[in-house]
């Protein structure tokens, strides 16, 4: 008796099936299973751009209509990755243009992305509608105006914090007079002045956008045309906010402000004059996320603008707010999801006129019942305080403290940090995401280990006394996906002990630690599964064994070992001079 | 693509540039009389041997950092953990903030450039007959000779991860000396095309927009133009 399911049948219960977990989990049935899945697969997400080559992916997802790539470490973000390491769009573009003709949405994260990539994408792909770059870089304002040009029906183009060659405002002016179809439009990383008129008749035809962040160029005077343009948006990103106004000018500025019933989010704000900000408080009311993180107000405005933020569930500010600030917020904000709170000081050192202490990020756990995300940068701590926090909010999923000065004790008891994390992971049972700082011993990390069953991932930076730390985290965090790591004495017993453990995660960064050279061969050869990269400036043939190198950055791999490596990546394939590892085993 | 340059030498002075391309950091060593200028003081990569209290931890005393004195935030690379667009707003904006105040700030020991990614020396070069241009950082070059070096490697030799070039050059080429089929020549900030090579290279740096290898053949006009604007500037 053949009880096959009808490929056709298959398919259509397969199109209710969105979550790629699932679809995963189908592919593993049977062979037809695996076919059929394969070839209705409309969205693949490829987290590492090394895990698996281009042109398996593209053969496998004939059909994919978006595809998300992850390039460059994390630890990219923070200029630990030299440049030239890797990351290349290209590849992924050829694949895809010439396999997955249907491609319509590209969604790419510190990527390595040139201006014969957007050309390439502007003549391939018929129909394309999104395109979002994040941390991308290696392109210039010449490969966004190919997009405009060429993509009729484009409806997203985003550029989130991009590095961009910007060679003037022209590439606004690309966009033909019939394309319509704009939904949401990103620029504001770009330095360049684009033309008024050109974005005015942009956005006076694009009746279904709904997103516009503009860039720092762009002047209040011209907000104000823009917004009576698009009182209809659910996100905006202001341009520079400091422009000197005439009365009347203000006051058409504030009636645009008042249009705006759909505005749920607002960011941008660079250089706010506090004079600006009651301009804003018609918005306020509904708004559900506000980046303030630009905006160099004092704590008095702040609190003006955030009493009335009722239905706030994402707040991004500079620590200008200080502790009496994040206490408004605790007691206005009620919906609290997601706060982050940044240095104001120019090198990102505590500036001694602030004051904002752990007592700030106290008082918000205890107002804000729905707190799950914190990313909190100040100068001090103290290990009551993360108690505090923890006992307040255990349904926090993530958790990052960045206490400035490395190696800083908790101020109060000159303790290390221990048990306040101890605390952190003890309580909050879901928590996913953790950045630990501040002077830690051992102690943190068998913490960590024995408590952190749901952490993916984890970033440590100056921490620990020895390789027992790392050995904590690997054998104990069994949800563990990425782990990055600076300046810490973990060294090479931990990571060979826990080998097997590298290949169930996704990646392991560690710079400035103590791995030794020969390690990293030894890893090398007993894992071929993982491609591990030596990332060190000095050449490594002449090396000994022992010696330290640099960095490393190991991931899993179906790929093999990658074949776009520079001179200074080092690899036992690519360099096999560099010979087999004398260390002997434990 | 930024060329390889440099990359991989042995000498213990190098440092690695991070956040500018590698080869600037060593062009900058090289040939430069004081720590200043554009380039000032980039934050070293600390390693172990930075942490003499960590290195030797294993068997000391955990508690005690008595030996050490850890490095304070505003030297080590990417700490603390800001992306590098915050880093450039944060540093734009006390620039500001110095100029109204009137003040000097003294740039030339300070390592608080460490994580500002520049940009502005990478322009583009195109190719006559090869249909995909490249990009070049000039801040990575000390001279004429060496970015025709670099121009020639990118054209001539292609290197990995980037688009493949097409590989019939068979011959260098010696993009200088005139006595090749292709010279080099640029555009200038106020739109025009002109001979690399006539004007001292830091003026060049600060007035080319763009480079272009051209035909030899097509470029004789612009050795007139050249000599034009010379005259021109000379009355």
């Amino acid at each position: 008796m053949d009880l096959r399911l009808p490929s056709k049948v298959l398919e259509h219960i397969l199109s209710f099936v969105d979550s790629n977990e699932d679809r995963n989990s189908v592919s593993l049935v049977c062979k037809s299973w695996f076919e059929t899945e394969r070839r209705t697969r409309k969205r693949v997400f490829v987290r590492n751009c090394y895990a698996v080559t281009p042109e398996a992916v593209a053969r496998r997802f004939p059909e994919t209509r978006s595809l998300t790539l992850k390039g460059k470490p994390h630890f990219a973000d923070y200029n630990l990755v030299p440049d030239g390491w890797g990351g290349y769009a290209w590849p992924w573009i050829e694949a895809m243009a010439a396999k997955c003709p249907s491609l319509d949405e590209l969604r790419l994260k510190r990527m390595v992305v040139t201006d014969e990539c957007l050309e390439k994408i502007a003549a391939s792909f018929k129909d394309f509608k999104v395109l979002v770059l994040t941390s991308c870089e290696g392109f210039s304002t010449d490969g966004l105006a190919a997009i405009a040009v060429a993509c009729s029906n484009l409806r997203e183009l985003e550029l989130r914090e991009c590095i961009v060659e910007d060679l003037g405002g022209d590439w606004l002016s690309y966009f033909p007079e019939t394309l319509t179809s704009l939904v949401s439009l990103d620029f504001s990383c770009l330095d360049s002045e684009v033309k008024l008129s050109d974005l005015e008749r942009l956005v006076s035809r694009s009746p279904n956008l709904k997103s516009l962040k503009l860039n720092r160029a762009v002047s209040l005077d011209a907000l104000g045309s823009l917004l009576r343009l698009a009182p209809q948006l659910v996100e905006l990103g202001t341009g520079s906010f400091s422009d000197k106004l005439d009365q009347e000018a203000v006051s058409k500025l504030s009636q645009a402000f008042s249009e705006m019933k759909e505005l749920k989010s607002l960011s941008g704000l660079w250089d706010v004059l506090p004079e600006y900000i009651p301009l804003l408080y018609s918005v306020c009311p509904g708004l559900t996320s506000l980046n303030l993180s630009y905006a160099t107000v004092q704590m008095p405005d702040l609190v003006e603008l955030l009493t009335r933020c009722s239905n706030l569930q994402k707040l991004w500010v500079m620590d200008l707010i200080e502790d009496k600030g994040l206490e408004v917020v605790a007691s206005s904000c009620k919906e609290l999801r997601e706060l982050r709170v940044f240095p104001s000081g120019a090198e990102g050192l505590n500036d001694t006129n602030v004051a904002m202490t752990e007592q700030g990020l106290v008082s918000v756990s205890e107002g804000c019942p729905n707190l799950e995300s914190v990313l909190y940068f100040c100068v001090q701590f103290t290990n009551a305080a993360m108690v505090t926090i923890a006992r307040n909010r255990p349904n926090l999923t993530c958790f990052r403290l960045c206490v400035m000065e490395p190696f800083s004790p908790d101020h109060k008891t000159q303790q290390p940090l221990d048990e306040g994390f101890k605390a952190i992971v003890e309580r909050c049972k879901d928590l996913q995401r953790l950045s630990v700082s501040g002077l830690l011993t051992n102690k943190a990390f068998e913490y960590i280990g024995t408590h952190g069953k749901k952490l993916r991932m984890l970033s440590i930076a100056f921490a620990g006394d020895s390789d027992l730390m790392l050995h904590h985290l690997l054998s104990g965090c069994e949800s563990l996906n990425k782990l990055e790591i600076r300046d810490c004495p973990f060294g090479d017993t931990a990571l060979l002990e826990n080998a097997a453990k590298l290949e169930t995660m996704r990646s392991l960064w560690m710079s400035s630690c103590c791995v030794s050279f020969g390690a990293c061969k030894l890893l090398s050869q007993k894992m071929p599964k993982l491609n591990v990269e030596v990332i060190d400036e000095h050449p490594l043939e002449t090396r000994p064994d022992s010696s330290p190198v640099e960095r490393i950055y190991i991931y899993r791999t179906l790929a093999g070992p990658r074949l776009d490596m520079p001179e200074f990546v080092w690899t036992t394939q690519k360099n096999p001079e560099i010979g087999v590892s004398h260390l002997a085993i434990k | 693509m930024i060329s390889e340059l440099e990359m991989g030498k042995a000498e213990s002075e190098l440092e690695l540039g991070l956040g500018l391309s590698l080869g600037g950091g060593t062009a900058a060593k090289i040939g430069k009389p004081g720590g200043g200028g554009a380039w000032g003081e980039r934050g070293r990569l600390l390693t172990a041997k930075d942490f003499p209290s960590v290195g030797s931890k294993r068997a000391a005393d955990s508690a005690s950092h008595a030996g050490a004195s850890p490095p304070r935030s505003s030297q080590v690379v990417g700490w603390p953990p800001i992306g590098s667009h915050r880093m450039n707003s944060l540093a734009a904006k006390s620039a500001r903030e110095e100029e109204e105040a009137g003040k000097k700030k003294v740039k030339d020991d300070e390592p608080k450039d460490v994580n500002k990614k520049v940009q502005v020396g990478f322009i583009k070069v195109n190719m006559d007959g090869v249909a995909i241009g490249r990009k070049v950082d000039l801040n990575a070059h000390s001279s004429y000779e060496n970015l025709a070096q670099t121009l020639e490697d990118m054209f001539f030799r292609g290197n990995p991860g980037t688009i493949g070039l097409t590989g019939q050059f068979t011959k260098p080429l010696r993009l200088l000396d005139g006595s090749s089929e292709f010279v080099l020549t640029y555009e200038d900030k106020e739109g025009d095309w002109m001979l690399v090579g006539d004007v001292p290279w830091r003026m060049f740096i600060t007035s080319v927009k763009r480079l272009r290898v051209m035909k030899t053949s097509e470029a004789n006009g612009l050795a007139a133009r050249h000599q034009e604007s010379n005259e021109r500037q000379r009355k």
